[in-house]
């Protein structure tokens, strides 16, 4: 190795100096605001410090790459102690950035043999057999898992309010993952349907009093004549215009929404929208005039939680709804036809698919869905403004897609739990985590462009897979 | 008249800017098909770096403006190149021969990512910058209303000019510029030939870059403020402009950007300048629906 050293040492300082390059201004000279103009406040320690570790973490990646496995280890090792030790840094980000940099170089030195072993494992014949049950009943578990979730210790009001959320996010996902994982149709608009659903369910509720079960199936069918308006000129665009396109779509109903102060109360957003009845029965400590409350109904003691748990029920419901819906459309024309579209559109034409109409019932189903999650983040959160409904939103759904493996349903619960969970339980990571969701969708994409669980296998096959060799 | 006058050469002067945006779309989809959706936020780097440059030439003494702005448009233009440098080795390099979506989903990735870490690095309130050249020029009056011209924005256009001008002939005239034509024209071909197409696609976004730091620094001079956040609607409007003149065209991205300038101001001036973002999504996606290959551009045929 002593001759390919320099060759190591000089590409290692290059990254470092390009990294030096690219965080000179903008990180080394932070500019603050003190009343009368601006300031520098240097930050060039933070700069060095972070150069010096992409420099030793470049060298260890090089080191772990060619196989010296005890001068990488060591490094790694090295580096993740300088990181954790109480040695003075500026930041604590800088204490971060230097272990994961350790740690990045210990697992890339023993990727080969994981690597080796898990291939070795999947390879054999009972790996493969116990790989094949423990899919089937890995989702079979996770449902039971997540029905009695309210009644284990676990489900505190914290707790609740985040399962509700994620359970939002797996719903979305679903819905999104027809349009995209299915019909191979990048939406990057599709918030704007989210929103539809929203403000129906907040409009028609605080103008006209309808109850949240009979506005649910109206957000639907609202959100699902906007993707079949947007979705009619649109859809004959290739892949990447029909991306921008939606896009623009998303952010010209947020603008409406914002400006149109008539019909949407503008910034100022629709408060005091009524939550979803059991029966009739509000969940509340007392009724309006002529209702009961659920604790009335049921003679039980009221508690704040039996709100938190309704709503959770119904968004589990809702995501299974999805879920199950999607299962069965698969096998369906219409999906296979929607899958045949994803993988060639010029031999679906060939074959006779119309594809505008095939990808127009994908987009207007994937807009029902979410304007059925829309209307229940109305009724959850009892305040809407246009500032829930940004085109982050819809990259946050679509990154859990694409996370999760396009047209994977249980890729897309493990993403959102991943996504969304992990970020709220750990909450000092919060100024990061949109950070590190940008850097997570490149590595994705660089390294497992077909998601953590790829399901690109077709729903159905005109011949059985023979066995391999 | 007068009002209307104004407004022209308000709109001439955005136009120039969406164009050196619209540029770097073009060239980038022109060589290897992809939406460069981190573009706007290139954009809003060469802004920040430009200002960090502003203030640094307000520190070290350099008081004259030509002097300024000729050290702060190199500083700009190199260290966002850098950006689109490494931008292109990194996040969509990797990917070429992937599935058709994935570089389109790796370069929103960076978007996301460098938004947020300039509002991290450098916080997420609207940073304010002193005015480098002040004063202008009446051209004439009429209707009680003075028709003026600042030379802040006879230099916008100068320097958009000559910026167009010189890259034109880049693209016309030296050896780059035909390895560039002939990677557009058949990657493989050119491979075969001896053009090293992974430095021309380099060489591609880093101009590119360097081109929207330009606009970055116009845009400050211009506004004189900037956030983390400018990247986003920038970078949609330079793209319709891009698509409006037809995309993988230089000359159209120029009208393109012009065009956009004009519909933005003009809209904001006679109906309401909270719509005029609507007016120009609204006109992105007529032109992809009516006439996808723009105005100036050729119709693409698929091959299978």
């Amino acid at each position: 190795m002593g001759d390919r050293l320099p060759a190591l040492l000089k590409d290692s300082a290059l990254t470092a100096l390009m990294a030096a390059a690219l965080g000179l201004f903008i990180v080394g000279f932070q500019t603050r605001d003190i009343g009368q103009g601006l300031f520098f406040d240097y930050q060039f320690v933070d700069l060095g410090i972070a150069v010096v570790t992409i420099f030793f973490g470049r060298l260890g990646l090089h080191l772990a790459a060619m196989g010296l496995k005890w001068p990488s280890f060591a490094l790694g090792t090295v580096l993740g102690a300088v990181g954790a030790s109480p040695l003075k840094m500026p930041s604590t980000f800088l204490h971060w950035f230097v272990v994961i940099a350790g740690v990045l170089i210990i697992l890339r030195t023993i990727w080969p043999w994981a690597n080796a072993a898990l291939a070795k494992a999947r390879h054999s014949e009972r790996g493969r057999a116990m790989g094949q049950r423990g899919a089937k009943w890995f989702g079979a578990i996770l449902l039971i898992a997540a029905v009695l979730l309210p009644f284990t210790p676990f489900a505190d009001q914290k707790n609740m309010d985040l399962a509700v959320l994620i359970l939002t996010y797996v719903m979305l996902g679903w819905g999104l993952n027809i349009v995209v994982g299915l019909a191979g149709l990048l939406d990057l608009g599709y918030v704007a349907f989210y929103a539809v659903g929203a403000y129906s369910y907040a409009l028609l509720s605080t103008q006209f009093g309808l109850n949240f079960w009979t506005v649910l199936p109206l957000a639907g069918m609202f959100a699902a004549t906007f993707g079949l308006l947007l979705g009619f000129p649109v859809l004959r665009l290739r892949g990447d215009y029909l991306a921008i396109v939606t896009m623009g779509f998303g952010e010209i109903i947020r603008l409406v929404l914002l400006n149109w102060v008539d019909l949407s109360n503008g910034p100022a957003g629709i408060g005091g929208i009524p939550g979803p009845t059991l029966f009739g029965a509000v969940f509340a400590e007392t009724a309006p005039p002529g209702q009961q409350t659920f604790a009335q109904m049921m003679n039980i003691p009221f508690s704040s939680n039996q709100r938190l748990i309704y709503l959770y029920y119904i968004i589990l419901l809702l995501a299974l709804v999805t879920n199950f819906f999607t299962q069965r459309i698969r096998r369906l024309p219409v999906g296979r036809a929607w899958e045949a579209l994803r993988e060639d559109e010029t031999a679906c034409k060939a074959l006779g698919i119309n594809p505008t109409n095939t990808k127009l019932t994908a987009f207007a189903v994937g807009a029902m869905f979410a304007g059925f999650a829309g209307s229940f983040f109305a009724a959850k959160q009892r305040f809407i403004s246009p500032e829930s409904f940004t085109f982050i939103e819809s990259a946050i759904i679509l990154s859990i897609v694409v996370l999760g493996g396009m047209g994977s349903q249980i890729g897309v619960v493990l993403a959102a739990v991943l996504l969304i969970g992990l970020p709220e339980w750990f909450r000092d990571l919060g100024a990061y985590r949109m950070i590190v969701f940008g850097l997570a969708m490149v590595l994705i994409m660089v390294f497992r462009p077909r998601g953590l669980i790829a399901h690109r296998e077709p729903s159905v096959r005109l011949h059985p897979v023979r066995a391999g060799p | 008249m007068a009002y209307f006058t104004q407004q022209l050469i308000n709109a001439v002067t955005l136009g120039a800017i969406y164009g050196l945006i619209a540029i770097g779309y073009t060239m980038v989809y022109g060589i290897i098909g992809m939406i460069n959706f981190a573009h706007g936020d290139i954009f809003m780097i060469g802004a920040f770096i430009s200002l960090i440059g502003f203030m640094i030439c307000a520190l070290l003494g350099i008081s004259s403006a030509p002097a300024a702005i000729l050290f702060v448009l190199l500083l700009s233009m190199v260290f966002t190149a850098v950006y689109g440098w490494t931008i292109e080795r990194t996040a969509y390099r990797p990917l070429r021969g992937s599935f058709k979506l994935a570089p389109l989903i790796s370069a929103i990735g960076v978007s996301i990512l460098l938004e947020n870490y300039v509002q991290l690095a450098q916080g997420a309130r609207p940073k304010p910058a002193g005015s480098v050249v002040q004063g202008g020029y009446n051209l004439f009056r009429a209707d009680g209303f003075d028709v003026r011209v600042t030379w802040l924005q006879i230099i916008i256009v100068v320097v958009t000019v000559v910026l167009m001008a010189g890259f034109s002939w880049v693209i016309a005239a030296t050896s780059l510029g035909r390895q560039q034509r002939a990677c557009e024209q058949d990657m493989k071909m050119a491979a075969l030939l001896g053009v090293d197409v992974d430095r021309t696609i380099s060489l591609t976004f880093v101009m590119g870059s360097a081109l929207a730091a330009v606009a970055g620094m116009l845009f400050l001079m211009y506004y004189g403020v900037v956030d983390f956040f400018i990247g986003f609607l920038a970078g949609i409007k330079a793209f319709t402009a891009a698509v409006l003149g037809g995309i993988g065209s230089l000359p159209g991205a120029m009208l393109g950007g012009l065009l956009i300038g004009l519909i933005e101001v003009f809209w904001a001036g006679y109906f309401s300048s909270e719509y005029k973002d609507v007016a120009v999504f609204a006109i992105l996606v007529l032109v992809l629906i009516f006439r996808p290959s723009g105005l100036l551009g050729k119709p693409e045929i698929e091959k299978v």
